[in-house]
């Protein structure tokens, strides 16, 4: 048992959060919203984005463990960068594409040269993985995919997407460029896009419903790692709140209402730091799909009621200020209202985990 | 606790020589610990006693001595003592595993008053002539000890308490009066905090002491809780003539020897290994209720207890990496693990068919009442919350 991050993965989470508090302050952000190749490069120059990927291909070899530190430092600073859809979508690749495909993408998603975007994700799906209706055909030596894909994060700032589509044989992947889309933002400000096929080519990867549910339960609890991160910020915003707003001629930390309800956030936290852990670790490491899926579900669920807990109250205890679109915490507020959706949310999970 | 299971070398990167993963997994040194205690308490465990703790019934001072004086006999009663005292030498990981094996097994709690409190009082401020005297006796369970703070007036506010020791010659003469204190008609022996100074800052008037409970002038009533049982008491003092030997650490200092004892008791609050028995017992007892309603409050406790199990051992891990006890938030295992006994006996009564009243019926409901009791005792759950906002948020 050991609970310390090692040396190496402390180092990085250091060097990161050195870097987020010089260039990503909230400040800085406004200006980073769209996401920047500056910012991309620069994950790349430290290590971030080879971390996640094979020695074979010119990465690290980590997994979801050594990318908490990551995860969580991003949820600290609201990073809007799309890593978590580019680690996902290289999973996707790494396991189910040709030696070929992955020496020509992998080293360029290491090096930075690339991002990629899941799309997976229908109107009306809600969290049911299997509900894919976008349809793939063969047509000679590649495949056509027609369908709609919904609010596909990361998608605007994708190189090449890896597609979920029904074929004859039931789910499958595959491969697609990326064409102009048309561009949203959540409402935690991340950008994302809705995507038509239509008789658009794809190259077909291997793997189906069980590798899509791998690859979701790894992002799941990479996003629990995330959540873990953006709530210790707003419990740290809201105690320095406490400490300096006066009211009544004292500071408001003062008062026994306000300070309980503050200690049960930071209990909140702790506890799905906790249950990150797990998630985190069992992703990595599970005899059974089954023991990943309970895991992680597990901690879904409790990050996804912390995850609401912490930011109702976030705001609640700063008052109008926790309002204010100025304010970090109410875009904390609104990141941790999506990451408590995202992956599924707590009733999804619960129901998921009772079925176990 | 395993460090660095899986060490992957890789030949590129800047820092990333060397990658160790987050470990949530017991070494094998660990598992052989485990299986050893388990083992162990599987075969020397009385039958009648583990199924009087499964069936929730009274356990009677013979029954609680009975187990305390099997593991006595065994080496395991104390294992956090010195090793020159009887403890067992083990880790704080090591002792997290025997007692969640305890708990697990059904095992009689060992009644903390003498091995965990006042012992370790004895162990860190006590005389030589103290430890020998007393930490023998708690050892073999010859004497029975209990607790006294909480008076009529003084509960969450303890510096308040007003029990009166007035040193005459070689004694104190003690007056006042204690409450609900756990098992006095059972002890043997009790320690207190007593007001020997009532002028200057109340906490500097404060003293620890030995009271023999056969004393002349000490009274023993019962309090009954709403399950009915007899538990707690109110101890009353009169005149009570206690020798100046049993002072503990000097005189004014007894609420040094209070903030120290807090500290090492928090640590022990989760029962995560009961807890997790009992989790068990309630899903195979509720199993046939398909209710959705029930299954995801089942659901939601049995995450909250698998977080308070990892949450306890982030603690141990820097418990034993840092070799330092643990800081104020530690409360946060007393407050999560008191509502997690809380909750299981409420779904346990939910569980129930409300027309059912035969014994398992019966205790089920009891224990519910008198599990509200674990929020209120050993600070309560508000103090609690006091302290993590003072301590550790700086509030």
């Amino acid at each position: 048992m050991n609970f310390d991050y090692s040396e190496e993965q402390q180092l990085l989470a250091d060097s990161l959060r050195r870097y987020l508090s010089a260039q990503y302050s909230f400040e800085q952000r406004k200006t980073l919203i769209n996401g920047d190749p500056g910012v991309w490069a620069k994950f790349a120059e430290m290590g971030l984005l080879a971390l996640p990927i094979s020695p074979d291909y010119g990465g690290f070899g980590g997994g979801a463990v050594d990318l908490m530190a990551i995860m969580e430092a991003f949820g600290e600073a609201l990073v809007v960068e799309p890593y978590l859809p580019t680690v996902m979508a290289s999973r996707l690749i790494a396991r189910g594409a040709s030696d070929a495909r992955k020496s020509e993408l992998l080293p360029a998603v290491a090096e930075g040269r690339l991002r990629l975007a899941f799309a997976h994700t229908e109107e009306g799906a809600r969290y049911d993985l299997a509900a894919v209706k976008c349809k793939a055909t063969r047509s000679g030596d590649h495949w056509l995919l027609d369908g709609r894909k919904k609010a596909v994060p990361g998608a605007p700032l994708a190189g090449k997407l890896v597609v979920s589509a029904r074929s004859e044989d039931g789910i499958g992947l595959f491969l697609a460029e990326k064409n102009d889309i048309p561009s949203s933002r959540g409402v935690d400000g991340m950008l994302q896009g809705d995507i038509a096929f239509s008789r658009a080519r794809a190259g077909r990867l291997d793997g189906g419903l069980p590798l899509i549910e791998e690859a979701i339960d790894f992002g799941t609890a990479l996003i629990c790692a995330e959540g873990v991160g953006a709530m210790k910020s707003a419990c740290d915003a809201t105690l320095e709140y406490l400490k300096t707003r006066k009211q009544f001629g004292v500071p408001i930390g003062t008062f026994q209402a306000l300070q309980h309800r503050i200690v049960d956030m930071f209990i909140s936290t702790e506890q799905a730091r906790s249950m990150a852990c797990l998630a985190c670790s069992k992703v990595d490491q599970s005899a059974t799909p089954e023991e990943r899926k309970r895991a992680v579900s597990a901690a879904k669920i409790r990050i996804a009621d912390a995850a609401r807990h912490v930011s109702q109250e976030a705001v609640q205890l700063h008052g109008g200020m926790g309002m204010s679109e100025e304010m970090k915490v109410s875009h904390t507020f609104r990141r941790l209202t999506v990451i408590a959706a995202q992956f599924g949310d707590a009733d999804h999970h619960l129901a998921r985990f009772a079925s176990l | 606790m395993r460090i660095a299971s899986s060490e992957k070398a890789f030949e590129a990167g800047n820092w990333f020589r060397l990658l160790r993963s987050m470990d949530l997994n017991y070494s094998p040194e660990e598992l052989a610990f485990r299986d050893e205690a388990r083992a162990w308490l599987a075969a020397n465990l009385p039958r009648e006693l583990k199924e009087k703790v499964e069936r929730n019934a009274h356990l009677s001072k013979e029954d609680l001595l009975r187990w305390h004086r099997i593991l006595a006999k065994k080496g395991w009663v104390a294992p956090a003592w010195p090793k020159e005292w009887g403890g067992t030498g083990w880790n704080v990981v090591q002792r997290y595993i025997f007692e969640e094996e305890l708990g697990y097994a059904g095992s009689p709690p060992i009644i903390p008053f003498g091995v965990t409190m006042c012992a370790a009082v004895l162990l860190q401020f006590g005389s030589d002539a103290q430890k020998k005297r007393f930490l023998p006796r708690i050892y073999n369970g010859d004497d029975f000890w209990c607790q006294g703070y909480s008076e009529p007036g003084s509960g969450s506010d303890l510096a308040s308490l007003k029990t009166k020791a007035v040193k005459n010659g070689n004694f104190y003469v003690v007056n006042g009066q204690k409450i609900w204190t756990t098992l006095a008609h059972y002890a043997d022996w009790i320690f207190c905090l007593v007001r020997t100074d009532a002028t200057g800052k109340r906490q500097d008037g404060i003293s620890f002491i030995l009271i023999d409970m056969k004393t002349p002038g000490i009274t023993v009533r019962p309090l009954i809780l709403m399950d009915g049982a007899h538990e707690v008491n109110e101890v009353f003092f009169d005149d009570v003539k206690v020798p100046a030997e049993n002072l503990v650490h000097e005189e004014g200092k007894g609420w040094t020897v209070a903030k120290y004892l807090l500290g090492h008791e928090r640590m022990n609050t989760g029962r995560i290994g009961a807890s997790k028995r009992e989790l068990e017992k309630l899903k195979e007892f509720s199993k046939d209720i398909s209710e959705v309603r029930f299954r995801d409050r089942l659901a939601r406790l049995e995450v909250e207890l698998m977080a308070l199990e990892i949450t306890n051992l982030r603690f141990l891990d820097r418990m034993r990496r840092t070799g330092q006890p643990p800081g104020a938030d530690v409360s946060m295992l007393k407050i999560t693990g008191t509502e997690i006994q809380q909750g299981l006996t409420e779904l346990f009564v939910d569980a129930l068919d409300p027309a059912a009243n035969d014994e398992l019926a019966v205790a089920l409901r009891k224990k519910y009442l008198s599990m509200r009791k674990t929020t209120i005792y050993a600070g309560s759950n508000e103090i609690q919350r006091n302290i993590i906002s003072k301590m550790t948020l700086g509030l």
